[in-house]
């Protein structure tokens, strides 16, 4: 069953076309890698999947349901109801490139914060919840109280990744999640997002780890200048490379 | 200094016999301007970052007239200027509002920390990290729940160094207090100072008390900050 | 008639509030100058000194300090010609603005030149130093310009400031633009409009002075670049 479908997306920063016209289409339990140098318009799309960025033309919908637009003065679509982008917020989870957890909030108030202000869960039954899923990603009691400040970059990152899974949603939006890791905390965090990748999670990963495009992902994109220049299976696309840009590429990144 | 100590300390602290006095007056004055400000100064600072262009220009408007002008003058406004008006000794109300010094004093002290305040807070909003409030957005955070939940907590904290320096300005202002008949401290030093014409030790006691509250102001802001600012401060061990 | 015909009074008001404002801020400079060299100082009492006249200043309201050093500093001069049997000197309470306000901002120039001086890098004063310079060069060439632009900002919000709790001097009996705005109102019955006017003298006082303030910060920021945010 098609979880996520994504049609037409086109954006414009000013008189720039970043992205014109990207389609993508997600079932349940599918690991799409978006790769791309950058300027593709990789994370711009992610972005766009969740309407952080509001794009000029495309629909999104989400099991069938789509989100409901309308044309801003601006000339972007904006959404039409607002209670609807949020409801359809809480399901597309999303790990940022700078982790953006909440500084004022100890680790359990990161992860505790959404399910229970805005999915209005218990307060226990989320405290419950935060404990199973930071676990999973590794952390254990000690690190419940301490503030993100005080923890690494990839302790960081992994308590962002627990935030998004007890929203429990039905696909996880991957953005760039290691580039702003030191190279030795880059491994623990794409353990993590392995094993996730393991239990069936429907995910869509913007990265530049060519390993993990290659060997956890089911699906690769490559995009450039804001169009899908190529895609399939990781086996197509990184052992039957067609397009001479990707070639290019992949012999600059895999070095 | 014993003798005004033993003929005066009573007034001092908090009674003149029949009213309050002192102490207690001035820490009324202080807690009360303050709270009124800090409660005001949320929603304006709010207002005064929001893309409401007008809105924002009034809010602005508004801080820079109470921080470009002395709270003397704001005081003397109030208490010697609105009242002089025919239009507000006409309706009771008014009349009954402005001729009461405590009132005057209360309205210009709380306008006027309330415009510092609203400053402070709107500085400290402005600098929330942008990526905090695109996690609230992608995680379904209504705009309400964004700032109830993300940006003025974290703002309120970052304001607490600044706002704890405001308070202790204002509890420095209070002393204006006695131009509008209200029994502060310095209003009870003057008195001692006309009986005993003993004018170091009269205004020195008063100066003494002011520098024990200050003190005791940032001694518990100092322990606010630690509790409060925990997130901010560099990890205590490793 | 513009201002009922108080137009000269009021402006000679103003003149007298900015010209103690103008004299308190160089007398607390130069205290504060002084202040921040004790305060640095590798001499334990000078330091001691220096950092209890900040604290107690800093902790004590401007007009209590004030009428405490008016009343005490006369009654002292009084001791002092009963003692020399000299004839009484009245102190004006322009003087005793002056002193008093010098006295008391200068505690906070005091903290804000000493942050200056310390954001000056060690090095440029070695390299000062190592080029053959005296100490007198180096604080004149290298140390004071380079602290200036360090101590600018709080200089400008010193100023603010100070120029605002000029209107308190009038409670000791100094004919400034307060004292005459409400003298004028008294004798017009015009009390709700006389006091707005001296709001509004303050406001463009301190619009006037935001204004320098941020062509002066422009001017000395040369050589520094900006983070771009």
């Amino acid at each position: 069953m098609d979880k996520l479908i994504i049609q037409n997306i086109h954006k414009r920063f000013g008189d720039h076309e970043v992205l014109k016209g990207i389609s993508l289409t997600a079932k349940a339990g599918d690991v799409i890698s978006i790769i791309g140098s950058s300027g593709s318009g990789k994370s711009t799309f992610l972005r766009c999947i969740n309407c952080l960025e509001k794009p000029h033309e495309g629909t999104i919908s989400l099991n069938g349901e789509a989100l409901r637009m309308q044309r801003a003065k601006s000339g972007e679509l904006i959404p039409a109801d607002h209670d609807q982008l949020q409801k359809m917020r809480t399901r597309l989870a999303m790990v940022f490139q700078h982790f953006n957890l909440w500084g004022h909030m100890t680790v359990l108030e990161n992860v505790i914060e959404a399910p229970v202000h805005v999915l209005g869960m218990s307060k226990a039954e989320a405290t419950e919840r935060a404990i199973k899923y930071l676990r999973k990603v590794g952390l254990d009691e000690r690190a419940q109280g301490k503030y993100p400040a005080h923890l690494s970059g990839g302790q960081q990152q992994r308590v962002a990744i627990a935030r998004a899974l007890a929203m429990e949603p039905e696909v996880m939006l991957f953005d760039e999640p290691t580039s702003a890791l030191d190279p030795e905390l880059v491994g623990e965090v794409l353990k993590v997002m392995q094993a996730l990748a393991e239990e069936g999670r429907t995910m869509i990963v913007v990265t530049h780890e060519m390993g993990f495009a290659r060997n956890v992902s089911n699906h690769v994109m490559f995009l450039h200048q804001g169009l899908v220049e190529e895609q399939g299976s990781p086996e197509e696309v990184f052992g039957n490379t067609k397009s001479e840009r990707l070639k290019a590429f992949l012999s600059g990144s895999l070095k | 200094m014993i003798d005004i100590i033993q003929q005066f300390w009573r007034q001092f602290l908090w009674s003149d016999g029949y009213h309050l006095s002192g102490l207690a007056v001035t820490m009324w004055l202080l807690s009360l301007s303050i709270a009124m400000g800090f409660v005001v100064s949320i929603p304006l600072a709010v207002v005064r970052v929001s893309k409401a262009k007008w809105a924002a220009r009034a809010v602005w408007l508004f801080t820079y007239v109470f921080r470009g002008t002395p709270l003397y003058v704001q005081l003397l406004f109030f208490y010697s200027g609105v009242y002089s008006l025919e239009a507000v000794r006409n309706v009771d109300l008014l009349n009954a509002f402005f001729r009461d010094g405590y009132n005057c004093t209360i309205l210009a002290f709380a306008l006027n920390t309330c415009a510092y305040t609203t400053e402070i807070f709107a500085g400290a909003i402005k600098a929330t990290p942008y990526g905090e409030i695109e996690a609230g957005r992608a995680y379904g955070m209504s705009k309400f729940t964004l700032y109830r939940r993300v940006i003025i907590p974290s703002a309120l904290r970052r304001a607490l160094p600044a706002y704890s320096n405001e308070v202790i300005l204002m509890l420095h202002s209070t002393t204006v207090a006695f131009t509008a008949t209200v029994p502060d401290i310095l209003k009870v030093a003057r008195d001692a100072n006309s009986a005993t014409y003993d004018s170091f030790n009269a205004f020195g006691l008063a100066a003494l008390l002011y520098l024990s509250i200050t003190f005791i102001l940032v001694g518990l802001f100092r322990k606010a900050e630690k509790t409060w600012l925990a997130h901010l401060r560099p990890a205590s061990s490793h | 008639m513009f201002l009922y015909g108080f137009g000269p009074i009021i402006w000679q008001g103003t003149m007298v509030t900015l010209e103690l404002a103008v004299l308190s801020l160089l007398l607390a400079f130069v205290i504060g100058l002084f202040g921040a060299a004790a305060k640095l100082s590798s001499n334990p009492l000078l330091s001691a000194v220096s950092t209890l006249y900040t604290t107690l200043i800093r902790g004590v309201p401007d007009l209590v300090l004030m009428l405490l050093i008016f009343y005490s500093l006369q009654i002292g001069l009084n001791k002092l010609t009963d003692w020399q049997h000299l004839a009484q000197i009245d102190l004006n309470p322009f003087a005793s603005g002056v002193i008093t306000l010098g006295f008391i901002y200068g505690a906070y120039f005091t903290e804000t030149l000493r942050g200056a001086f310390m954001a000056v890098p060690g090095g440029q004063i070695e390299a000062g130093r190592a080029y053959g310079m005296s100490h007198w060069q180096v604080f004149h060439r290298i140390q004071f310009p380079q602290m200036m632009r360090f101590a600018l900002p709080g200089i400008s919000n010193n100023w603010q400031v100070m120029l605002k709790a000029t209107a308190l001097v009038s409670i000791i009996g100094l004919a400034d633009v307060v004292k005459l705005s409400i003298d004028a109102g008294k004798s017009t019955y015009k009390v709700f409009f006389f006091t707005t006017v001296a709001g509004v003298v303050y406001l463009l006082l301190t619009t006037v002075s935001n204004l320098v303030l941020m062509w002066l910060e422009r001017r000395y920021s040369i050589g520094v670049r900006e983070a771009e945010l």
